[in-house]
């Protein structure tokens, strides 16, 4: 007899559980091969900890430190966050520092740490996000990452899997994070149900790497464990890898549900305040007028996310304030030296330092006290981003930049005709 | 125990708020939960309990969302369910997390008499008994050491 059929997250599971096959809803204890976490609950939470133990991390070369939630630091108590962890990242014998390079979902695969087939943990709960390279990535608490740190090791419920299958292609100007706020409205902040979700289909296999990254960064807003996608060649081109590895569910594999969707009839959506998955059509909120347009954060300030906003505001002026904070340095390098961060510029853009910022509720633009935003990021939870009085619309980068454009909420459509 | 009753989908910012995450807990836990129940935080006695809807502690990894219900002095959590990272979060730091189908028969003020051992709820008020999911064997132990920083002391001080 063959092997029973699996799913993509069951054979990454079995690979570092060092297990010839796991069934969904067994606990198994795996073997991290990446833990990655940064200043907010890194250093600062672990290295007491490590001290009352008296342990040391089980291998340095496993684990990337990257500065983003307090970069720039602005006051003293952020500066003392940095220097714990340029500090610890010394004592510790840690070389894979990432410091004030962009936030850490980005900058993990660019800077080549990720490969497919990998079982990886991190420090944050955006962590999915390395589920598009077809590794097995997760986001645990600054308590469960010093476990890991300690043991090398951590426990997990396998989970079942989730297919959300997008056939036919998505239409111009409609992205990743319509396809995600669209599912998020769907199956509400718990449709994932802490399981695997795993995205297929023709539309989803036509997306540029950083598009699906942006997928399976929002599975944490769906409330999956992680999200998956089969690698590819885009994902080799992507990582400039020289052998590729194909690491896919197989066919008859058993899932807890199969979701389709025809990709070529979604619309861009938006969420209004103060839950993502209070999502309808963008053609339902065009009476609303914000005063600000945000595009960052890693779910949506990423070289691809800044290449939409500049189709939609190449040749435009915003009519709004309108803040871009790309997520990572290399991205707003290779955005500058092409001319996407000079349309961004021209249409008035004001440029904000390569991290979390606002989205997580940090830093020095905080929205003040009943405004009224659209940004490109994953939650819109009440006071997330500032006063608890503000609101906030969550929107696709070409949203966002039509809406600059427009002075009301727009759909991108109508100005990339 | 008193029961304080949310909804569904409390979100970890509305636990704790991310403009107060550069503080330690004690600083942090007086806002938790301002924007849903600006009272909780002041009148919150050791050994309460909350109880929410679906999905609590949407959101955010922070640990310091448990972390600030437990400084307050809150004994358990029930819910009909957590999300994924904060339940690991809150059995990691020692506050039992108990799944609940019934959660939302408890009203709020009730007093509970919660058993993880037997996966029960007493509300001592009107006599009704809720069944509910036993935390998994080895969770409980973990949790019965204090949490996973605990556990590991011990752990690794048995190995040495």
């Amino acid at each position: 007899m063959g092997k029973m059929p699996a799913t993509l997250a069951q054979k990454l599971i079995a690979r570092a559980a060092d297990r010839g096959a796991v069934t969904p809803g067994e606990i198994v204890t795996c073997k991290v091969d990446l833990a990655m976490i940064h200043d907010s609950s890194g250093p600062r939470r672990v290295k007491p900890m490590l001290e009352r133990l008296g342990a040391k991390v089980w291998d340095p070369s496993k684990v990337v430190v990257i500065t983003d939630h307090y970069v720039p630091a602005y006051d003293e108590e952020s500066r003392k966050i940095i220097r714990i962890t340029r500090d610890w990242v010394r004592e510790a014998g840690i070389d894979n520092f990432h410091d004030e390079q962009g936030i850490c979902h980005v900058v993990l695969p660019e800077r080549g740490h990720l490969k497919p087939g990998m079982f990886a943990v991190g420090g944050d709960s955006h962590s999915p996000t390395g589920g598009a390279f077809a590794a097995y990535m997760f986001g645990v608490g600054a308590t469960e990452i010093l476990g890991v740190l300690v043991t090398g090791e951590i426990w997990l419920k396998v989970p079942h899997t989730i297919a959300m299958e997008f056939d036919g292609a998505f239409a111009p100007g409609v992205s990743a994070k319509d396809a995600m706020l669209f599912l998020i409205g769907r199956f509400g902040l718990d449709g994932g149900q802490y399981q695997a979700v795993e995205y297929r289909g023709a539309a989803i296999r036509a997306l540029p790497m950083q598009e699906r990254m942006t997928l399976c960064n929002m599975a944490a807003e769906l409330g999956a464990q992680t999200g998956l996608i089969a690698s590819d060649e885009v994902t080799r081109d992507f990582l400039k890898l020289e052998k590729f590895e194909l690491w896919e569910s197989d066919p008859n594999a058993p899932l807890l549900a199969h979701h389709r969707f025809n990709g070529s009839e979604l619309a861009p959506q938006v969420a209004a305040p103060h839950s993502p998955s209070n999502t309808r059509p963008v053609t339902e909120f065009t009476e609303v007028r914000p005063q600000l347009a945000y595009i960052g954060a890693c779910t949506g300030a990423k070289l691809e996310d800044l290449r939409m906003a500049a189709r939609v505001l190449k040749g435009r002026k915003s009519a709004m304030r309108l803040l871009v904070a790309p997520a990572s340095l290399r991205d707003q390098n290779v955005a500058r030296n092409e001319g996407t961060l000079q349309v961004l510029l021209e249409a008035g853009a004001e440029l904000l330092p390569n991290g979390c910022g606002i989205c997580a509720g940090y830093g020095e633009h905080l929205l003040p006290e009943n405004m009224v935003a659209i940004s490109s990021t994953a939650r819109n939870f009440k006071g997330r981003m500032g006063a608890p009085s503000s609101q906030v619309y969550l929107a696709s980068p070409y949203t966002v930049a039509a809406t600059a454009a427009a002075g009301r909420i727009c759909d991108p459509r109508e100005l990339l005709r | 125990m008193r029961a304080w009753v949310l909804g569904d989908n409390v979100d970890t910012d509305a636990i704790a708020p991310g403009r107060y995450m550069k503080f330690g807990i004690a600083e942090i836990a007086p806002h938790c939960l301002e924007g849903v129940l600006p009272e909780f935080a002041r009148s919150v006695k050791a050994g309460d309990v909350v109880v929410g809807g679906r999905n609590f502690g949407a959101g955010s990894s922070r640990e310091q969302a448990p972390a600030a219900l437990k400084h307050l002095g809150v004994a358990a959590l029930v819910a009909e369910s957590f999300a994924g990272l904060f339940y690991r979060n809150a059995l990691n730091l020692g506050l039992p997390a108990v799944v609940c189908a019934e959660a939302k028969r408890i009203r709020d003020g009730d007093m509970l008499r919660v058993s993880f051992e037997h996966g029960e709820i007493v509300n001592l008020g009107t006599g009704e008994t809720l069944k509910c999911e036993a935390i998994p064997a080895h969770l409980m132990q973990m949790v019965r050491d204090g949490g996973l920083l605990a556990h590991l002391e011990k752990r690794l001080g048995r190995s040495r």
